[in-house]
């Protein structure tokens, strides 16, 4: 455990921070002949070197959520037309048999999907098993599915954060009873928790007067995101408990600072890294859950697009020769889960980078 | 702060301690971390509270600031500042005297400073909570107290993280954020341990000179009687929980009376030593805090032990000089102590040779 003393402070950093008893031990060994100018100097380098280039992972990743971003936010500017409005084909038109005559259609409807091989000209990515755009769908996919994921996870974050803080900084028995509540959620299936909020919450808005209610999307947030508070909760919670225990936290104290200062002004941001991190991920797995619900008839209401409803909408095409309809928008979700994991990732070693670097 | 608890001027001692007892509830049973101590302390002057590691020196400030976590806590005894009952107060009613009246710094400046904020922002959080000020006035106080505290280009420090900052740095950066709000006493524990040697004499100086000048009285806690040697104008020594000796500076390391402040003593390596000896050890560790020994509580690990200190407890004795009390049956320097030591050589006790080879390197 003692780090010889030809170690740089990033070494002693570590030491001191997992480690804060042991410090009266280390402390002679550390000390050693070094002057303070060198300290100061190899804290800069080691600044520098945590700001170094993302490698290319990253930066791929980062792209491609910028792209995704970019699509959800400008939707309605794109040139992708309308994600609602059936094809209608410019002549010479198909010709179609029917009752031993010979029709030429130019409206596509019913007609059932269709790659761009030739059928739909100028429509990049086909259409969908009702004649509409993919490409205009997938891109307002993007902007339901992003919203519906961000949102919940940023509903969660608040409560579930909140909370786990609370937990984390008090400790005793307000920690054992919020504890206990995130591990009642969790045992609950995530699913059916999700499946029955929204039918509960559907039911309720209804009731309330106005003929829509709220809007599918912020029941879905809801939803998704009550699931997502104790996970939430929890990370925060651990973070939290550990980041209360410094001695700053302390000093804070004895300087007469409240306990919502020192949550807020002295924990929190120590333990913003992590949760951030985590949120990375948890907006990855919202969008997977977002598609669940859809597939099981209660996600973003049709015809309004998301990825989930659009695969299942035409999921019985994948097998029927038109399985474009669900491969392009599982190749989005594939992608944008995938770099979400990987910048959860990313997020989190830098995290650790830093905390080494102090 | 202006409470009218702090504006009229009390004219007794600024901090008097008496017979305060710290326990702690653990499933081993009660952990008696501090048993009993007493002493008074006056505006301007320094106390210093020397002992081993786990010997309840921590535990003792943290228990006069009511800074302990309350689970499974017991707290006895009197704790008089100016004239005011602590004990009995309660975190919310402490926030009125912490920073403001009591403050704190702490062994090791890597931890006790937020690594996620910015240096000016830490002590402007401190000033704002006790001076009704605005942010720009928050700050050049900032600026002036770093430069108080010889912390160079202070304007530019405000703007950096711990993290830039040397340990000496951050340590007075810790003392800039404690004297931010002008307390009138200051604990230190251990406050250079953490520091290089060369920073510890500057640290020290620093905060010498800073207590002169606001006319600050300090409990300045160390497990090193040489940091205390020359800047204390009391030192408490504590064994166990308690005050096992207690005299004006000068007169103790005069005239020592209690055989563990002679081990603690014994055991700094002196300059005048010659290369390659044996540092002087104390035989064994501090004693459990949950099942004491029942006499003496350093009878165990002592030079001079005799029967009658493995069943009786000494009670805190004076000393001819004013204002020096121990706590011992055969004390260093009397005849009857000189006696102990001798039968014990005899039998070849492992802590009286220890001590006696110390002795004779010294000769």
């Amino acid at each position: 455990m003692p780090a010889p003393p030809t170690d740089g402070p990033r070494d002693d950093g570590r030491d001191v921070l997992v480690q804060p008893a042991s410090e009266a031990l280390l402390a002679p060994e550390r000390d050693g002949p070094v002057v303070e100018g060198d300290l100061v100097a190899a804290a800069a380098t080691d600044t520098h070197a945590s700001t170094r280039a993302l490698g290319l992972g990253a930066k791929l990743a980062m792209g491609w959520m910028g792209l995704m971003i970019v699509l959800a936010v400008f939707a309605p500017l794109l040139p992708v037309g309308d994600p609602e409005k059936t094809i209608t084909l410019d002549p010479p038109c198909p010709k179609v048999q029917t009752l031993g005559r010979t029709l030429e259609v130019c409206e596509i409807t019913g007609l059932g999907p269709f790659a761009d091989d030739g059928t739909a000209p100028g429509y990049l990515l086909g259409g969908d098993g009702n004649g509409r755009s993919m490409l205009a769908r997938l891109v307002y996919g993007t902007q339901s599915s992003l919203a519906v994921a961000t949102g919940a996870v940023l509903f969660g974050m608040l409560i579930g954060g909140s909370l786990g803080l609370i937990a984390g900084y008090f400790g005793g028995r307000v920690d054992t009873i919020l504890t206990g509540f995130f591990n009642v959620l969790l045992s609950i299936p995530a699913i059916i928790l999700a499946l029955a909020l929204v039918a509960f919450l559907s039911q309720q808005s209804a009731k309330g007067g106005q003929a829509s209610g709220l809007p599918r999307v912020v029941i879905l947030i809801l939803a998704i995101g009550v699931v997502a508070v104790p996970l939430l909760g929890r990370i925060t919670r651990a973070s939290a408990l550990q980041w209360s225990q410094r001695e700053f936290v302390l000093a804070a104290k004895a300087q007469g600072a409240k306990h919502a200062r020192i949550m807020v002004r002295e924990v929190l941001p120590n333990v913003l890294p992590a949760m951030f991190s985590i949120a990375l991920l948890g907006i990855a797995v919202a969008i997977v859950a977002e598609g669940a619900l859809a597939i099981l008839g209660v996600g973003v209401q049709p015809p309004t697009a998301s990825w989930g409803n659009i695969i299942a909408i035409d999921r019985s095409f994948l097998t029927s020769g038109s399985p474009h309809v669900v491969i392009e928008p599982a190749i989005l979700i594939f992608l944008t889960v995938l770099s979400l994991n990987y910048l959860g990732d990313v997020v989190r070693a830098r995290f650790d980078v830093r905390e080494a670097g102090i | 702060m202006t409470d009218a608890r702090f504006a009229a001027e009390y004219e007794g001692p600024l901090l008097e301690v008496s017979d305060v007892k710290t326990y702690f509830e653990t499933d081993r049973g009660l952990v008696r971390s501090v048993d009993g101590v007493s002493f008074t302390l006056e505006r301007g002057k320094t106390i210093g509270i020397v002992g081993e590691s786990g010997c309840g020196k921590t535990v003792l400030s943290r228990s006069i600031m009511g800074l302990l976590p309350r689970r499974g806590l017991v707290r006895q005894g009197s704790i008089r500042f100016e004239g005011n009952e602590l004990i009995h107060l309660t975190p919310k009613e402490m926030r009125a005297y912490w920073g403001s009246q009591l403050a704190m710094i702490f062994q090791d400046p890597m931890t006790s400073l937020n690594p996620v904020m910015k240096i000016g922002k830490q002590i402007t959080e401190s000033i704002r909570e006790h001076l009704d000020v605005d942010k720009d006035f928050a700050y050049e106080l900032a600026e002036n107290l770093l430069r108080s505290v010889r912390i160079p280009e202070p304007a530019r420090r405000l703007r950096e993280y711990p993290h830039q900052l040397s340990g000496g740095m951050r340590q007075r950066v810790c003392i800039a954020v404690a004297l931010a709000a002008g307390p009138k006493l200051l604990f230190a524990d251990e406050p250079t341990t953490a520091l290089d040697v060369t920073v510890q004499a500057q640290v020290l100086d620093l905060m010498a000179q800073q207590q002169s000048e606001r006319f600050m009285a300090m409990v300045l806690i160390t497990h090193d009687l040489g940091v205390v040697a020359g800047r204390a104008d009391e030192i408490a020594v504590m064994y166990a929980g308690r005050i096992v000796e207690k005299a004006p500076t000068s007169v103790l390391f005069r005239d020592m009376k209690m055989p563990y402040t002679q081990a603690l003593l014994s055991s700094i390596p002196k300059l005048a030593d010659e290369s390659h000896v044996r540092l002087a050890t104390i035989p064994g560790r501090p004693p459990d805090l949950v099942n004491p020994p029942k006499g003496c509580k350093f009878a165990p690990r002592c030079a001079y032990v005799q029967d009658r200190c493995k069943e009786e407890e000494p009670p805190l004795t004076p000393s001819t000089s004013p204002g020096h009390e121990f706590r011992c049956w055969f004390p260093v320097g009397t005849p009857e102590g000189e006696a102990a030591l001798e039968r014990n050589k005899q039998k070849g006790l492992r802590a009286t040779e220890a001590l006696v080879a110390a002795d004779t390197v010294e000769t």
